[in-house]
């Protein structure tokens, strides 16, 4: 009995372990940045850019930065969530288009709907850096004091935004 | 005439050194200073890219692998050292950046992990070892079964096929 005992435990173990990482995304990076204040920076609008946006400026709101841009697919797939969320009013979104052309960024909210209160150009990709961004889309929650509470990498879903977001977003509001 | 011959030769080599040259040239790294490039490859061997994973920064030719080389080469041109941009790069995307994970508390398991499992395998080596010998040990075979085994080891090569 306890011949089989001991490898049997074992392969137990292994199997749990194998289980638990193929349960994990390798995709989702922990972001050191989550709790931390959110970077500043000013950029230029991506419809009046000679008007400037500054995160700063958001003090005192909840708010959501949701990094996007025309050449990426998966942003198309959490995008009708996106504009449901904008329409319930629930929170103001406002844009990061990363690494985007203007005009490309443009024809793209208007096929699509633009969600965003505004959006903001990071044309070299420079603020992505400083959020730390490596895979658009991703959205960051940012409570009253500019820090981030909340990261997602890859698409929105229904139910992240359900289960992580909003409840989230309720407990910062009060 | 050998003398020419000579010239000839020395011509012919001139242009091939300079040939090379230009060949050279035309590989030029992207910034103007090649010490500054060695610099930028050498730190970025050491740093993951995230859009791909399990390549270097250096090998990397993904965008956000581009940017970040870049990242990298204007702030050692500011005069930032290694370690420097290092902490502006965890510090946005976390140690997973690292190829060389940090000693600390949550990364014990990993940096000695394996010498534990090292240990723990000699010692049971050793326990099984010890055990074996024990047993052949106490228990010699007795002419019974000293007669079976002779017997065992002879018919055996009879029993292979031819």
């Amino acid at each position: 009995m306890s011949r089989f005992a001991i490898p049997l435990a074992v392969f137990i173990v292994l199997v749990a372990f194998l289980a638990i990482g193929l349960g994990h995304d390798p995709r989702t990076v922990p972001s050191p940045l989550i709790n931390k204040p959110a970077p500043d920076f000013r950029l230029a609008q991506l419809h009046e850019p000679s008007k400037s946006f500054t995160a700063d400026e958001m003090r005192g709101q909840v708010w959501l930065l949701n990094v996007w841009a025309s050449w990426c697919v998966s942003c198309r797939e959490e995008h009708p969530l996106l504009v449901e969320l904008a329409r319930s009013k629930t929170i103001p979104i406002y844009g990061l288009n990363y690494k985007d052309k203007r005009d490309d960024a443009l024809a793209w909210l208007s096929e699509f709907g633009n969600p965003y209160l505004l959006s903001a150009t990071d044309t070299d990709g420079r603020i992505g850096i400083d959020y730390g961004v490596y895979g658009v889309p991703e959205t960051y929650l940012i409570d009253r004091d500019g820090v981030i509470r909340y990261k997602q990498v890859g698409p929105l879903t229904p139910g992240v935004l359900k289960d992580e977001i909003l409840p989230l977003v309720k407990d910062l509001s009060k | 005439m050998k003398r020419v011959g000579l010239q000839l030769l020395l011509l012919c080599l001139g242009f091939l050194v300079l040939s090379g040259r230009i060949a050279a040239q035309e590989a030029r790294p992207l910034a103007d200073d090649p010490e500054l490039e060695k610099r930028v490859m050498n730190l970025s061997e050491e740093l993951r890219c995230l859009v791909c994973q399990n390549e270097t920064l250096a090998a990397s030719q993904a965008d956000l692998a581009v940017d970040l080389k870049r990242e990298i080469r204007e702030q050692m041109k500011a005069g930032k050292s290694d370690k420097e941009i290092i902490a502006f790069l965890t510090a946005r995307y976390g140690d997973f950046v690292l190829y060389r994970p940090p000693v600390r508390p949550t990364t014990y398991l990993l940096w000695f992990g394996p010498f534990i499992l090292l240990v723990v395998g000699l010692g049971v080596l050793y326990r099984y070892l010890k055990q074996r010998r024990e047993l052949t040990n106490q228990q010699p075979l007795s002419p019974e079964e000293h007669r079976r085994a002779q017997e065992l080891l002879k018919v055996a090569p009879e029993k292979e096929p031819a």
